[in-house]
């Protein structure tokens, strides 16, 4: 009873609210960091520093006016922030956070789930999150939103398949699709795969902030060309929802990357023997703190990089990153068979 | 119990939203209402213990397939419904038809699994699901059993490919 349906609740509610919580405060992270690049202060009035200015930004949006626009679709309006938020949560259940650890006497494992084919439920659920995005753009009844949506969606669908080539080659080290095998194959190696497949994580890299809609591949909300992109026309608690999927989708991002190339829960070095006193620092502190640098890169990234044009977007994704892709993934297939 | 409880849901639930694609006035809603079908069948995959299929399915289908539908969907944007057929009468005869085969097909279904001893039903269901993991088995006989088979289907795709740059691309 405790083990099959107490244990997991709690372990979902954990995870639900820790996202939410560190969205949210993501956004401040993203404004401060953006604003000290800048020679800026960022938010200081809401609390010492700022840091209660997710709070008020949470009650604002939760009080403003909801509106519908006359013309639009008002069932799928509704349904468009609902589609993109939920696959963004439901990603969650097979990140795996830590090992097993013992908790008030019973294993506990830190991950929701451990399926088989883990990896590819990721890249599923994120091909679904695209209907979110398309929905909105033409649910608005409004010409920005919809040149928006036909961006975004065309940007997911062409950088999905250059990130999941890369994956490929990393089930094709690991022999495995569940997400907790990966990170033992790592530890059984002794090499994060971030160091023996280089060009994959580089992909990888490069198509998660296109899949993100981040900087410098923000097309689909490049303001000075379409106003505000594919949430134009949403305001209040269903505009939080997007802005909440999209930061909730660069975390899951993150924590992929973390989990495929930089050992999930594992210690820096796993396999140097003179850095195991590393090894007190708990697992899912470490996933945590990779997590952390890659969401910080991305906000470098963002304070850094103008926006590529879209045709060099296009090119970029079409033209070299999967055939960089695909090479790498002969490559890798011909040194695992002759290995 | 549980099962049968769950299956019947879902089974009215692919019903309903099958109905709804084809009776709803917009397109698009058509397009989503589809997708809300595929993903209630991968469902019963999952109940089936065909994770890898019910992955696979929600994929190609819902992420894949049914998004370039709502592209051109949206893109050709039919305010109006087709117009009526010039000839009613001659649908409804083909419709006819169609239904008296489908009728057939299940009751021969019907039949023959009445038919078939208690004995081989009862040893179908007693196999042993395999403990691997079905990812491995489906890639086992996918490149064993079925290898003509999914050479040829990736032959295939990939002639409609080649045929896709050739009609898009004007000079080569």
């Amino acid at each position: 009873m405790i083990d099959n349906f107490v244990i997991p609740l709690v372990k979902i509610l954990v995870v639900l609210n820790a996202t939410l919580v560190g969205v949210t405060y993501m956004v401040l992270l993203e404004r401060k960091v953006i604003a000290w690049a800048q020679s800026r202060l960022g938010p200081m009035r809401v609390g010492p520093y700022g840091i209660l200015q997710p709070v008020a930004d949470a009650l604002k949006l939760m009080i403003k006016e909801d509106i519908t626009p006359v013309r639009a679709d008002k069932w799928v309006f509704t349904v468009a922030p609902i589609l993109s938020m939920v696959p963004a949560l439901i990603v969650y259940a097979v990140i795996p956070f830590g090992p097993i650890v013992q908790m008030f006497g019973h294993p506990v494992s830190l991950y929701i789930t451990d399926i088989n084919v883990g990896l590819l439920y990721i890249v599923s659920v994120a091909s679904v999150g695209v209907y979110g995005i398309i929905l909105a753009g033409y649910a608005s009844n409004s010409k920005y939103p919809l040149l928006a949506s036909l961006r975004a969606s065309a940007q997911l669908i062409s950088y999905e398949v250059a990130v999941t080539l890369t994956l490929v080659s990393v089930i094709l080290m690991s022999g495995s699709l569940s997400m907790v095998s990966i990170v033992r194959a790592q530890e059984s190696s002794g090499m994060w795969y971030a160091f023996v497949q280089p060009l994959a994580f580089g992909i990888f890299f490069i198509g998660s902030l296109a899949e993100t809609n981040r900087a410098p591949f923000d097309m689909p909300e490049a303001e000075q060309e379409l106003t505000g992109g594919f949430h134009t026309e949403y305001s209040g608690m269903r505009f939080a929802l997007f802005f909440l999927a999209e930061y909730a989708n660069m975390i899951v991002v993150s924590a992929v990357a973390t989990t495929l190339f930089l050992g999930g829960w594992l210690r820096p070095f796993p396999n140097v023997h003179v850095l195991s006193f590393l090894g007190f620092v708990p697992g899912w502190i470490w996933f945590l703190l990779k997590t952390f640098v890659f969401i910080y890169v991305f906000i470098w990234i963002r304070a850094t990089l103008p926006r590529y044009r879209y045709d060099q977007l296009m090119r970029l994704g079409w033209k070299v990153l999967i055939p960089l892709g695909i090479a790498n993934l002969v490559v890798t297939a011909i040194l695992k068979v002759l290995l | 119990m549980f099962e049968s409880i769950l299956f019947y849901t879902l089974a009215a639930f692919i019903l309903g939203f099958g109905v709804l694609v084809v009776t709803a006035r917009n397109t698009v809603h058509c397009v989503v209402f589809l997708v809300a079908n595929f993903l209630c069948v991968a469902m019963i995959y999952v109940m089936l213990g065909a994770e890898f299929l019910a992955i696979i399915q929600v994929l190609v289908y819902a992420g894949g397939i049914v998004v370039l539908y709502l592209f051109v969907v949206m893109l050709v944007n039919l305010k109006r419904g087709p117009d009526a057929a010039p000839d009613r009468r001659r649908q409804s005869r083909v419709g006819f038809v169609l239904a008296a085969v489908m009728l057939a097909e299940i009751s021969a279904i019907l039949v023959y699994s009445a038919a078939r001893p208690a004995s081989a039903v009862a040893a179908a269901a007693a196999t042993p699901l395999q403990t691997v993991g079905n990812t491995e088995v489906v890639g086992m006989l996918l490149y064993t059993d079925y290898l003509i088979p999914f050479e040829v289907a990736s032959m295939l795709l990939l002639v409609a490919m080649i045929g896709a740059i050739l009609l898009a691309k004007k000079e080569i």
